[in-house]
C-alpha cells in the first residue's frame, strides 16, 4: 500500500501547484498536464448513533478517508472495490450531491467545493450522474420525456427539435423503444429504468459522466450496446467518465486506468493493463481472483461446437447468425 | 424428489394506453424441492414479472393467465389471504432493486425482525433482534451489532442488497427467488454470498430460483438454465448442456456477448434484432 500512495500523494502534490486562479478558468484546459477533475484529499464523516452507554454518545464513521483521484479529458478512470468502501459516496462528492468534511474538488481549473449560484449551476450541467438505483433515483411522478429532458430545462435551454422526438432519439440510442417515451419509470423493467438515467445523462452533453454501478442490471448483450455508445461518445465529443462498477470484465473493456478501494482508502491506482497483468495490492490481488468464470470446458465446447457450426454453414449465413458489431445500420 | 414449484403456460398482459400488452407468453417450467434454476436472458423479457407472478405479487395492472402452483396447489386461486401466508412462510424474494422494496422508515433490523416474527409468531422482540443481528453477520456486514438499528439510506447498495437477503434467508424458505441479488456487490463479497445461498440450499432444502445477467455466476449455481427473450423462453436445459452446447441462435450470441476479463479491447459484440432471434430463414 505504502508504495503506491506515496506515488500518489507526490502526484497529488505538484498538481495542487498549479491550481488555476478562478478568474482564468479555461486556461488550465489547454495544459495537456491539468486534469478536468482533480480531487485531493477528500474525507467524508458521518454521524452514526453511539453502541452503548446511557447517553448513546454519537460517534462519526469516516466513509471516505483521504481519497485523491483524477480524470483527464476525454479519459475513462474506473472505481472498483469492496461493497460499503466509499466508492458512491466519493462519487457524490464529486459531483457535489454531498458536501465532504474535508479536501478538495477542481473541476476545469476552478475549485468547486464551495461554489455557489451560476457557478454551481454550470459545474452542475458539466457534470452528470446515473446513480447506482435505478428506480429511486427516477422521480415516480414524472414521465420518461419529462425525466430526460430535466437537465436541459434545469439549465434553461430548449429542448433541440422538440420534448417528444429528442426523447424518442435518446430512448433509441440506448436500446429503449421510443414509442414509450410518455411512460413513467414503474413500467419499465430493472434494466429499461437503468437506461433511462443514463438517457438523462447523455441529453445535455456533460464533460464528465459519473457512472455509478450504470450498467449492472443489463444483459450482456444491451451492456456491450451501452458500452460501445459510451466509447464513442469519448471519440466524437469528448467525454470523460468516472465509472464504478464491481464487473471487472466490463472495467477491462471501457477503462483507461483503475483505481481500488478498500475500506475509504485508494489501495492501487494506475493504468489499466498494470493493474489487471500485475496488481500491486494484497487487496487487488484477492479481488481480480474472486472474478467467476464459465467452467473453462464448457466453454471449451462451446468454441468447439461453434466453429465446426461455421466450418460446414454457407458464409452469408454464417456472418448472419453471428450477430452484428456496435450499433449498426439496423 | 418431488415437484415444489409448476409454472404451466404462464401468460402476464398489462393493461396499457395503447391496449393489452403480454409481457410473458406461455412460460412453462417446473422446479424440484432443493433444486437450483437460473433464468437469464434479454433486458426486459419478463423475467422479474415472472418471479413476482409466482409470489402473487403482480402489479394491479398486469393480468395473468396459466397456472403456478406450488406443491400442487394452484396459487392463482387461492384468496389472497393465503398467498401472503405462504409469502412469509414458504416462499420468500429478493427484490432487484433493494432501496425501493425496502422501508425508509424503519431501521434495517426492525424490517429483518418483523420478517422472521410473522413466520414465527411467538418469539419475543429480543429473540428477533438477535436473529437480526446473526441474518446481517451471515452475509458479512460488519459490525453487525450496531448496524442493526441503522435506517436504509445509511447503507451502501451492496450493504442493502445483502439486507435483503439476510431478511429472506431469516425466514427458512423452501422457495427463494433471487432478482439479481448481487449486482452491486464485489467479486469477493460475491462469492462469499453465493456460498451462503449454496450453504442454505444444503442445510434447509431451499429451493432457488436465481434471476442474472451474469451468466459465470448462473453457471455456478444453476442445475437447470432458462433463457428468456421478449416473454418467451427461447430455451431451457441442463446448465452443462445449455453451456456447452447452446442450441438457440439467442442463446449463441448471449454467450458471445460475455465480457471477458482477459480479452483483446475492441468494440463489443451486440446481439443484432434479426440475428439473434434467428427470425431470418
Ligand atoms: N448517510 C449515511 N449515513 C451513515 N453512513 C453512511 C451513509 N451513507 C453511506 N454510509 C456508509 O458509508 C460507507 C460507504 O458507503 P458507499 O455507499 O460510499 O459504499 P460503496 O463503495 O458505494 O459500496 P457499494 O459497492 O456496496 O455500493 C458504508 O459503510 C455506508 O454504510
Ligand atoms: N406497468 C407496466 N406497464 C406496461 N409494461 C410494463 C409494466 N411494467 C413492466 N412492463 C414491461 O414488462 C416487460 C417485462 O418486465 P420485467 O421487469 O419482467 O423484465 P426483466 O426481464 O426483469 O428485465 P430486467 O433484466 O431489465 O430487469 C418489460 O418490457 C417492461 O417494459
Ligand atoms: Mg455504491
Ligand atoms: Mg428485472
Amino acid at each position: 500500500m505504502s508504495a503506491t500512495s506515496t506515488g500518489q500523494s507526490t502526484r497529488q502534490s505538484t498538481g495542487q501547484s498549479t491550481v488555476a486562479p478562478a478568474s482564468a478558468p479555461t486556461a488550465p484546459t489547454s495544459q495537456s498536464s491539468e486534469p478536468l477533475l482533480r480531487a485531493t484529499d477528500l474525507v467524508k464523516e458521518f454521524a452514526v448513533p453511539g453502541t452503548g452507554g446511557l447517553l448513546g454518545r454519537a460517534d462519526t464513521f469516516r466513509a471516505v478517508d483521504g481519497v485523491s483521484l483524477e480524470v483527464r479529458a476525454r479519459e475513462t478512470l474506473a472505481l472498483v472495490g469492496e461493497s460499503g468502501s466509499g466508492k458512491s459516496t466519493t462519487a457524490r462528492i464529486v459531483a457535489r450531491l454531498t458536501d465532504a468534511t474535508s479536501g478538495e474538488v477542481v473541476f476545469d481549473g476552478e475549485p468547486v467545493t464551495r461554489a455557489k449560484g451560476d457557478r454551481l449551476r454550470r459545474f452542475r450541467s458539466d457534470v452528470q450522474v446515473v446513480f447506482q438505483d435505478p428506480y429511486s433515483s427516477l422521480n415516480p411522478r414524472h414521465t420518461v420525456e419529462r425525466i430526460v429532458t430535466a437537465p436541459l430545462v434545469y439549465q434553461g435551454r430548449e429542448v433541440p427539435g422538440g420534448t417528444r422526438a429528442f426523447t424518442q432519439q435518446l430512448m433509441e440510442r440506448v436500446g429503449l423503444d421510443p414509442d414509450h417515451h410518455r411512460r413513467y419509470p414503474s413500467q419499465f423493467s430493472g434494466g429499461q429504468a437503468q437506461r433511462i438515467g443514463i438517457a438523462r445523462a447523455l441529453a445535455v452533453s456533460p464533460r464528465l459522466v459519473v457512472c455509478d454501478e450504470a450498467v449492472s442490471a443489463l444483459d450482456v448483450s444491451v451492456q456491450a450496446q451501452i458500452i460501445n455508445l459510451l466509447r464513442r461518445l469519448q471519440r466524437e465529443e469528448g467525454f470523460s467518465y468516472l465509472f464504478i462498477a464491481h464487473d471487472l470484465a466490463v472495467v477491462r473493456q471501457i477503462a483507461d486506468r483503475v483505481a481500488v478501494m478498500s475500506k475509504g482508502r485508494i489501495v492501487e491506482q494506475g493504468e489499466r493493463d498494470a493493474v489487471f497483468d500485475d496488481p500491486q495490492h494484497e487487496y487487488t490481488r484477492t479481488l481480480l481472483a474472486a472474478v467467476p468464470r464459465i467452467r473453462p470446458e464448457w466453454e471449451r465446447a462451446r468454441r468447439e461446437a461453434a466453429e465446426a457450426r461455421a466450418a460446414t454453414a454457407t458464409p452469408d449465413r454464417e456472418a448472419e447468425a453471428a450477430g452484428t458489431e456496435e450499433e449498426t445500420t439496423a | 424428489m418431488s415437484t415444489l414449484l409448476e409454472v404451466e403456460d404462464l401468460t402476464i398482459t398489462f393493461r396499457t394506453a395503447h391496449g393489452p400488452v403480454d409481457v410473458v407468453d406461455g412460460l412453462s417450467f417446473t422446479l424440484e424441492q432443493g433444486a437450483s434454476l437460473g433464468i437469464v436472458g434479454e433486458s426486459g423479457s419478463g423475467k422479474s414479472m415472472t418471479s413476482l407472478a409466482v409470489m402473487g405479487l403482480l402489479p394491479p395492472t398486469a393480468s395473468l393467465r396459466g397456472r403456478v402452483s406450488l406443491d400442487g396447489a394452484d396459487l392463482t386461486s387461492l384468496p389472497e389471504s393465503k398467498v401472503r401466508r405462504l409469502r412469509g412462510d414458504r416462499m420468500s424474494m429478493i427484490f432487484q432493486d433493494p432501496l425501493s422494496s425496502l422501508n425508509p422508515y424503519y431501521s434495517v433490523g426492525m424490517q429483518i425482525e418483523e420478517a422472521y416474527r410473522a413466520h414465527r409468531p411467538g418469539v419475543t422482540r429480543r429473540q428477533a433482534h438477535k436473529v437480526a443481528v446473526e441474518a446481517m453477520e451471515r452475509v458479512h456486514i460488519a459490525d453487525a451489532a450496531r448496524r442493526v438499528d441503522h435506517y436504509p439510506h445509511q447503507f451502501s447498495g451492496g450493504m442493502r442488497q445483502r439486507v435483503m437477503i439476510a431478511m429472506a434467508l431469516s425466514t427458512e424458505p423452501d422457495l427463494l427467488i433471487a432478482d439479481e441479488p448481487t449486482t452491486a456487490l464485489d467479486v469477493t463479497v460475491q462469492a462469499q454470498i453465493l456460498d451462503l445461498l449454496q450453504e442454505v440450499r444444503r442445510e434447509t432444502g431451499t429451493a432457488l430460483i436465481l434471476i442474472s445477467h451474469d451468466l459465470a455466476v448462473v453457471s455456478e449455481i444453476a442445475e437447470d438454465v432458462v433463457v428468456m427473450r421478449h416473454g418467451v423462453a427461447v430455451e431451457q436445459a441442463p446448465a452443462e448442456r445449455l453451456f456447452s452446447d447452446p442450441q438457440h441462435p439467442y442463446t449463441r450470441a448471449l454467450l458471445d456477448a460475455v465480457p471477458r476479463i482477459d480479452d483483446e479491447i475492441g468494440e463489443l459484440r451486440g446481439i443484432d434484432a434479426a440475428a439473434g432471434v434467428g427470425g431470418k430463414p
